[in-house]
């Protein structure tokens, strides 16, 4: 396929390679894109509206997992559109979505340990261990060692390394053992949340005085204040270092 | 590692940076903060709301004559998606029937759904890429909430009121800050993990206009954890939540009494038109950074369009703030592919300096948002000419952050910014040894939909909760206010929202004031062929465009959203 991509063939003004442009080829198709874009600014150049496969457009939000070959390379490469560069003689499509089931739960009726990866994802404890999860990670994150933290039960390990997980899906497209492993992420972070935190006692103590109406009367103050009284104040507040 | 064009700016930060730390270590401002006369002097002078041609006034609707930013005005006056007489037919019989129709998959829209469960009544959210696709995810520095002991919610009430002016609505104010504590708790109930001392309190950071440490923070990562402890919150209760992804509202639905009862939503798979009866409606469609007003950059995701100020105008509701939009100081303007990248405003808030082309601090780092914005567009203006230019033809200023792990020690960058070193590290630039090249990036749709602490609008039944809402900001956010404000707002929102509909009758439904808005157009001689809401913003190629748009007769929807890219004034002058 990659022999096409020389950049000799002709078709057209939008065909021709020229300097810092590049041949990419969208779903098949042969395309000539500025070496400078990303894969998503690839797909846009072309003439593409995305309606799937676009969110955050900067790395945040996982929408755009993409999946690639480059020339004289065996190995498919995953991505994330947003974030990627385009190559010479880059062969890519999208994916729209990578169905998978959210288990449902009760986060109140867990406790953060073995017993709750057991019950809400016990595919989990399918892993062979092979690695193809990790490879997969656009966000270069440990996966198989969370997947196997989620096996021994240490949720708030799993909660550190999964921390950055953009849930893209990538990772559960290539596992053969079919887990889903940003779920497994999710879940063990809300219980790391919820139970493996020490509690502030200043949060505490603010909400009781919320709750006991102490600023009333200061707020019914401030709030009466015109704007040049409420603006003298202001200017003459003390700032924490 | 910098092009060899660049390389010798970051010198100058360097030679500069052991006077700038020893400095910053005094714990003393680093640059005097300005008064009140210097920021009204450089906002008038250099922010984007007083170029020329920024703002005109609007001549249809519930604000007509009032100014507003031009992109929003032109959004305001365009023909809708709809055709209401061929939409009868479903007015009679809905597709889908819910209590509670909820506008917006983002943060707000979550909480609403979640608090309308807890009290057993049914929701449905549509939303127009999947749940969770919206700003909230990618909020990055962190949540305003007075949680330590020297701080109070009166002096974040303080602060927040002179961020915005003094021109926000008191009322909102006193809401967002005095519901914040309790916010943060719920969210730590939910399994938000917040970054906390050993102890257990609350870390807590310095925003821009903060005077007390009150930024809560989730590493830089704030809002993709929070959206997906409340987007897995929703799915865990699909018997009272339904979703619908990829069917945005094009536009809301009234009774013949006036009162809101639903929306029609359009399929973006299937290009159909889809009605949906609600007894209550609430608009969470966040911002308008797509807009790219005045051809900014923006740090907004993919379907920040404005929709639901659209849709609410056209049903009747006032907007409020709608001249004055908000551009975050730091975008990133190098490398291009990330041109308009957000870089958190927790980096300033750590210590981060921005400085000019030679490595000289112009600004105290911790102004207003606006104000920082308006100083450092001054800097690279022709006035001063002490930007950085890039290859492409955009300019920018240093923002150093290496001082910061000088500052905090060694690896303390890395820790408490993870999503900044990746996005940088993977082209190639080391941010704790590197400064990063910034420029002011569209970032914040200030104003919106009026509403009063419930929430509620002019309108019978439709609700507005977080970006897409005015008031609680004035006509400048401060950092940290915004998370805090859909989580306050969008919790109301599901409260008040759900105490409605439980109780409200619906009459027949109509789409007469589509109809009415045709005929003010008419009215006022506009002619247009734009079309609102926008949905999604285009970014094919102009000669691309010209070549989908030859084709004659019913353009399909998915290229009216092209279409809708072409100003009357543009069309004039194409071939
Ligand atoms: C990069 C970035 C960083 C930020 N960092 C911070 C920060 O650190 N601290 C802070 O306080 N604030 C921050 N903000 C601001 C804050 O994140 C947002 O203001 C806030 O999340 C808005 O929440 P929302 O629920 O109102 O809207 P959003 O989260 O934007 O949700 C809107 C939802 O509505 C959907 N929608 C839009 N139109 C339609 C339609 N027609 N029909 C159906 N659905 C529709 C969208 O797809 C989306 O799901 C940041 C914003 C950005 C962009
Ligand atoms: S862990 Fe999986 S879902 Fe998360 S970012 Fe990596 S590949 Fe994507
Ligand atoms: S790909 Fe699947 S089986 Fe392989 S290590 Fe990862 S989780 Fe385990
Ligand atoms: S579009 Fe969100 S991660 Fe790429």
């Amino acid at each position: 396929m990659h022999k096409d991509a020389e950049p000799h063939e002709d078709g057209g003004k939008r065909e021709h390679v020229g300097a810092h442009m590049v041949s990419v080829f969208i779903n098949g198709k042969r395309h000539v894109v500025p070496e400078h874009a990303t894969i998503m600014r690839a797909i846009e150049y072309a003439g593409h509206q995305i309606i799937r496969g676009a969110g955050c457009r900067e790395g945040f939000c996982g929408a755009c997992g993409t999946i690639y070959r480059l020339p004289g390379d065996y190995k498919l490469h995953t991505g994330l559109a947003c974030t990627t560069l385009v190559k010479e003689g880059m062969s890519l499509t999208q994916i729209p979505s990578v169905p998978m089931e959210k288990a449902v739960y009760d986060l109140e009726t867990l406790t953060p340990d073995v017993s709750a990866i057991l019950q809400v994802y016990p595919v989990t404890f399918r892993c062979v261990a092979c690695g193809t999860c990790t490879k997969a990670c656009p966000q270069g994150l440990p996966v198989m060692d969370y997947i196997q933290a989620a096996m021994r039960g240490d949720v708030a390990a799993v909660a550190d390394m999964a921390f950055d997980c953009v849930a893209c899906g990538l990772c559960a497209l290539r596992c053969p053992a079919e887990i889903i492993q940003h779920e497994v992420g999710i879940l063990s972070k809300r219980l790391t949340g919820r139970y493996l935190r020490k509690e502030s006692r200043e949060l505490d103590d603010r909400i009781a005085e919320v709750r006991s109406h102490k600023y009333d009367g200061e707020y019914r103050k401030l709030m009466a204040m015109d704007k040049a009284a409420l603006s003298k104040l202001y200017y003459a507040r003390d700032l924490e270092p | 590692m910098y092009p060899d064009y660049l390389a010798g700016y970051v010198k100058q930060v360097e030679r500069t940076r052991p006077k700038r730390l020893e400095l910053a270590l005094t714990g003393e401002p680093v640059f005097p903060p300005m008064t009140a006369a210097e920021r009204e002097d450089v906002l008038t002078k250099y922010h984007p709301d007083y170029s020329k041609g920024a703002k005109r006034p609007v001549r249809v609707g519930p604000n007509k004559g009032e100014e507003m930013t031009t992109e929003v005005a032109v959004l305001m006056e365009a023909h809708s998606m709809i055709r209401p007489k061929l939409l009868e037919l479903g007015l009679r019989e809905p597709d889908y029937e819910t209590d509670l129709l909820i506008i917006g998959g983002g943060g707000a829209g979550c909480w609403a759904a979640i608090t309308a469960a807890r009290q057993g009544v049914k929701s449905l959210i549509a939303t127009k890429l999947r749940i969770g696709d919206a700003n909230t995810m990618m909020s990055e520095g962190g949540m305003q909430a007075a949680v330590s002991r020297t701080d109070s919610p009166t002096r974040h009430y303080l602060d927040a009121m002179g961020g915005g002016h003094f021109e926000n609505d008191p009322a909102l104010v006193r809401v967002l800050t005095e519901d914040a504590p309790e916010v943060v708790r719920e969210l730590e109930n939910l399994g938000v993990i917040w970054d906390k001392e050993p102890d257990g309190s609350m870390q807590v950071l310095h925003g821009g206009g903060t005077s007390r440490k009150r930024m809560v923070s989730c590493r830089d990562y704030i809002g993709a954890v929070i959206m997906r402890t409340l987007m897995d919150e929703v799915r865990n209760h699909p018997d009272l939540i339904s979703i619908r992804e990829f069917e945005p509202a094009v536009e809301l639905i009234l009774d013949e009494n006036g009162h809101c009862a639903g929306a029609v939503l359009y399929s973006l798979d299937t290009e159909q038109f889809l009605i949906v009866r609600a007894k209550a409606t609430i608009i969470a469609t966040g911002g308008f950074g797509r807009l790219h007003i005045r051809g900014f950059a923006t740090t907004n995701h993919y379907g920040a369009t404005g929709d639901g100020l659209v849709m609410a105008y056209r049903a009747g509701a006032k907007l409020k703030f709608m001249d004055s939009v908000q551009y975050h100081p730091t975008g990133a303007v190098f490398p291009e592919q990330i041109a308009g990248f957000l870089i958190t405003e927790k980096i300033r808030g750590a210590g981060g300096q921005p400085l000019n082309r030679f490595g000289e601090l112009f600004v105290f780092p911790r102004e207003p948002r606006d104000v920082e914005s308006a100083a450092i567009i001054r800097e690279c203006s022709h006035d001063r000419n002490n930007g950085i230019d890039t290859y492409v033809g955009r300019t920018g200023v240093w923002l150093d952050s290496p001082i910061i792990d000088m500052i905090h020690g060694e690896g303390y960058i890395r820790r408490q910014f993870p999503g900044m070193c990746r996005q940088f590290s993977r082209f190639g630039i080391d941010i704790t040894k590197e400064p990063m090249l910034i420029y002011p990036s569209l970032h914040y749709q200030n104003g919106g939909i009026a509403i009063n602490e419930r929430c509620e609008t002019s309108i019978p039944g439709l609700y507005v909760a977080g970006e897409a809402s005015g008031g609680v900001h004035g006509r400048n956010r401060l950092m940290g206010n915004s998370v805090l404000d859909y989580n306050v707002f969008g919790r109301r929102a599901g409260h008040y929202a759900t105490e409605y509909a439980r109780t409200a009758k619906l009459g027949r439904l109509s789409l007469e004031h589509i109809a009415e808005h045709a005929r003010a157009l008419k009215r006022e001689g506009i002619d247009t062929d734009m079309i609102s809401p926008l949905i999604l913003p285009s970014y094919t190629p102009e000669d691309v465009k010209i070549q989908q748009l030859a084709r004659l007769g019913n353009i399909p929807a998915m290229h009216s959203m092209l279409r809708s890219r072409f100003t009357p004034e543009e069309r004039r002058t194409r071939p």
